[in-house]
């Protein structure tokens, strides 16, 4: 290379490149990382499983691999009649998230938690499971850990999944999110210079542990999402808004989803698109009083997992 | 092309890698431009094109931002530095053979990776959207050749000392091999939270400082001395713009998530760091204007340099608002808004587009040893690329203003969405002006290469500009 001062630059190059990822990597990953979870998180690793993205189990983002979250009314074990909870149903070969997998994901706290009350580490991808969110107060202090309710209760997979009142599909749902890019226009990521009253609370530290990938979106042109199952949680208006957002609001710009049905309905009657759009097109130009129907969805189709993850998002 | 592909090493004319790299950049740039522009038309007619799983908004945006940063800008960078480096170490470039391999390979990964994304494989994660499998080819079949080609060419050159445009080739493709294989190990190894997210921005981040904006100032440190025949006002003031980038320009990455629960500490050490990125690009800026010094009039008649100096001074604003708009004070109204959008093409669009530019048309010339089929096509082009660009700039910037108000002023979100129609119709119109120009373009190219009037020996074609 000639020169001796280029040797003294390469080293001096690497010097400070080394550096620079020292502070702004290795030092913010160690900060993070020793972050404890809050619920929200542990609700949300149990809800949206191990990866919403392109991985092993879901190669085209069709929303395979997820656990199902259920509303339990009754014990699946007795059948006796209890408080609301929600439970999370991890089929038998459905991949863990993180947090159930290694042992540095949840914070310290939660992690002690979740092994000695919550059993969590008798849990296997293999033979799966039912897991919830519980808490211990200790000195007026909660601390929410991860219970593994097929270990501590006996709750099985199938009882539980026959004992649900409600199946809530928002883990597949999240990876539709993701797969149909509505993060480009919509974040999940209230700022604290937004209007709480309508958009909610901003997220908090450990409001993310072992969630991948966030999709906190960056260029908002839309309301932001985070609490949107908050302010409306009528599935009626989602279906309407995600087959035609102008059904609604007819100055919004949100592209229509109608092609997430799937093409049949929930009667498995084709749906005919081309005749909603003459019938809409005539309604819109006052030829017609009443928009066309928009078809019910059925129950395996995209829209409706769609539909479960907004919802969910409280 | 695949005739060169099986030829001796010896039996490729000089700068052929080069030339394919400079057409592949350009359709990708027409690829990438033409998907903005349609993606425009969505955002300002939504029912436009519907029914359809491939041609709604969220599948086509991120194709059309992977088009043009890893099609158009990084492959005009490949072409620049395949022509740039031997003719500055009076050289040849180290293998010809592996760039044409390079340039083969390159637009094979482009046609998978944004095929894939736009079917909806995607790690979902903005601006490493590309699933991992893509990203190690990136890494490894596309950059690492470059880099070993550009970097030997170095080695092997016949000069003395190594001139500034060539540093910046050498760190820039070296660092790029860092940032994708760094960057991405949250795919790779499953890194979850908020480590993955802050990732995600260093990733944006250092793709944007370590290899856009560095290796667009490296063709200008070249174009504008070649052309204008000024040697650079000051190598001294080279040297701070290189190292100060070298150290600052890869520390600011969390000013991203300004409004996001990363530690505190993390957001003010990246705001302060992000006012020190103005260190390079003054320094940068004030080197390069100083060098135009006396040949101001070749602003106005040399094609190229009307090129560079524009990409130069548009990154005046673009550097003032890098500097400012990620401080606390500023970043609370325009975080998340237009305003970020118009940032981001006011550096891609705006000062390395038209310093790339400038070094494709500068390149096919020399290279070809052919003069310009048509200087008024090539104006034509810089003004649609000019006004576009502006049309787009002042529409998101505006747009983003009013977001901004919207947000703090809790004005009910759908008055902001009608409140920015007009501009979105205006970002369209901008868009597909950039577009239009650039089919000229590849046609004046096209026609440079085929019918061109030949340049006789020891001419450079800023001297036969306006020969008749
Ligand atoms: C082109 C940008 C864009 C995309 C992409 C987009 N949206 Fe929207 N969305 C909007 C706009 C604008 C509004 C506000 C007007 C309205 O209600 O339609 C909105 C409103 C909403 C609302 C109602 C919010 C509220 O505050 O009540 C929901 C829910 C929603 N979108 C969900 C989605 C989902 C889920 C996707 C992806 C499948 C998506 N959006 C994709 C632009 C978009």
């Amino acid at each position: 290379m000639g020169f001796r001062e280029y040797r003294v630059g390469s080293i001096l190059f690497g010097v400070a490149l080394s550096t620079s990822m020292m502070i702004t990597l290795y030092m913010p990953s160690l900060d993070i990382s020793g972050v404890s979870s809050t619920a929200t998180a542990l609700e949300k690793q149990l809800t949206y499983g191990k990866i919403n993205a392109f991985d092993y189990g879901d190669l085209f983002l069709h929303g395979t691999d997820k656990p199902i979250k259920v509303i339990l009314k009754k014990n699946p074990a007795t059948g006796a009649v209890m408080d609301e909870v929600a439970a999370y149903v991890f089929k038998p070969g459905t991949s863990f998230p993180s947090g159930l997998k290694h042992d540095n994901i949840l914070g310290d706290d939660v992690q002690a938690l979740s092994v000695s009350l919550g059993k969590m580490n008798k849990a296997t991808e293999a033979k799966g499971g039912v897991f919830l969110v519980s808490t211990k107060v200790t000195n007026g202090v909660e601390t929410p850990y991860i219970e593994f309710a097929t270990a501590t209760r006996g709750w099985g997979v199938d009882a539980t999944l026959k004992a649900a009142s409600e199946t809530i599909l928002a883990g597949s749902g999240k990876t539709m999110f993701i797969r149909e890019g509505c993060w480009w226009c919509h974040t999940l990521l209230p700022e604290e210079t937004h209007d709480w009253q309508s958009f909610g609370r901003p997220p908090m530290l450990g409001d993310f542990n072992g969630e991948s990938p966030t999709t906190f979106g960056s260029d908002r042109k839309a309301p932001d999402l985070l609490h949107v199952g908050s302010r409306n949680s009528s599935k009626e208006w989602m279906m309407l808004h995600f087959f035609n957002p102008r059904l609604v609001q007819p100055h919004s710009i949100m592209p229509r989803y109608d092609y997430l049905w799937g093409g049949k309905d929930a009667k498995g009657n084709v749906i005919d698109l081309n005749k909603w759009d003459v019938e809409f097109n005539a309604y819109r130009d006052g030829e017609r009083v009443y928009p066309p129907e928009v078809p019910d969805y059925a129950d395996d189709s995209e829209i409706r997992y769609l539909i479960d993850f907004v919802l969910n998002l409280k | 092309m695949i005739k060169y592909m099986l030829a001796k090493e010896k039996d490729i004319p000089g700068g052929t890698a080069a030339l394919f790299f400079s057409f592949s950049a350009i359709m990708w740039f027409i690829i990438g431009t033409g998907l903005g522009s349609f993606n425009a038309a969505k955002l300002a007619f939504p029912d436009w094109f519907t029914h359809s799983y491939a041609l709604q908004f969220g599948h086509m945006r991120q194709v059309h931002v992977m088009a043009v940063i890893f099609g158009w800008i990084t492959g005009a960078f490949a072409a620049s530095a395949m022509y740039v480096v031997p003719a500055l170490g009076n050289t040849k470039l180290w293998s010809e053979k592996l760039g044409v391999w390079n340039c083969m390979m390159w637009n094979v990964g482009m046609a998978v990776g944004l095929s894939s994304l736009w079917f909806g494989m995607t790690s979902g994660r903005e601006y490493s959207d590309f699933i991992w499998p893509i990203d190690l080819y990136i890494a490894f079949v596309m950059v690492t050749p470059l880099f070993v080609n550009i970097f030997m060419s170095i080695v092997t050159r016949r000069t003395q000392g190594i001139y500034t445009t060539n540093w910046f080739f050498a760190a820039s493709f070296f660092m790029l091999i860092i940032v994708f294989l760094i960057g991405n190990i949250p795919e790779f190894f499953h890194l979850t939270g908020l480590n993955e997210a802050y990732m995600t921005w260093w990733f944006a981040h250092n793709v944007l400082g370590l290899l856009i904006t560095p290796v667009a100032a490296a063709i200008t440190y070249y174009i504008v001395p070649k052309v204008t025949g000024n040697p650079l006002y000051s190598h001294r003031v080279g040297h701070l713009h290189f190292w100060s980038i070298v150290v600052f320009y890869s520390t600011p990455a969390a000013h991203h998530l300004m409004s996001s629960p990363l530690p505190e500490w993390l957001k003010s050490f990246a705001s302060v760091e992000g006012v020190l990125i103005l260190v390079p690009a003054v320094a940068y800026v004030c080197n390069i204007l100083l060098t135009m010094q006396g040949r101001w009039s070749m602003f106005v008649e040399n094609i190229e340099i009307k090129y560079t100096i524009t990409g130069v001074l548009l990154a005046i604003p673009l550097n003032m608002q890098g500097g400012f708009q990620q401080t606390r004070a500023i970043n609370w109204y325009v975080h998340g808004t237009g305003w970020i959008v118009a940032h981001a093409h006011l550096a891609l669009l705006g000062f390395s587009t038209f310093a790339e530019a400038a070094a494709v048309y500068y390149g096919i010339q020399t290279l070809t040893r052919r003069k310009l089929y048509s200087l008024s096509l090539a104006n034509f082009h810089f003004w649609m690329l000019l006004i576009g660009f502006s049309l787009y700039w002042v529409s998101m910037t505006i747009a983003g203003l009013i977001q901004g108000a919207g947000k703090i002023y809790e004005v009910p979100y759908m008055d902001v969405v009608i409140a920015e129609h007009p501009y979105m119709i205006v970002r369209w119109l901008g868009g597909t002006l950039v577009f239009i120009g650039n089919w000229v373009w590849l046609y004046n190219m096209y026609m440079t290469v085929k019918a061109g009037e030949k340049l006789s020996v020891g001419v450079q074609p800023q001297d036969v500009a306006y020969a008749r």
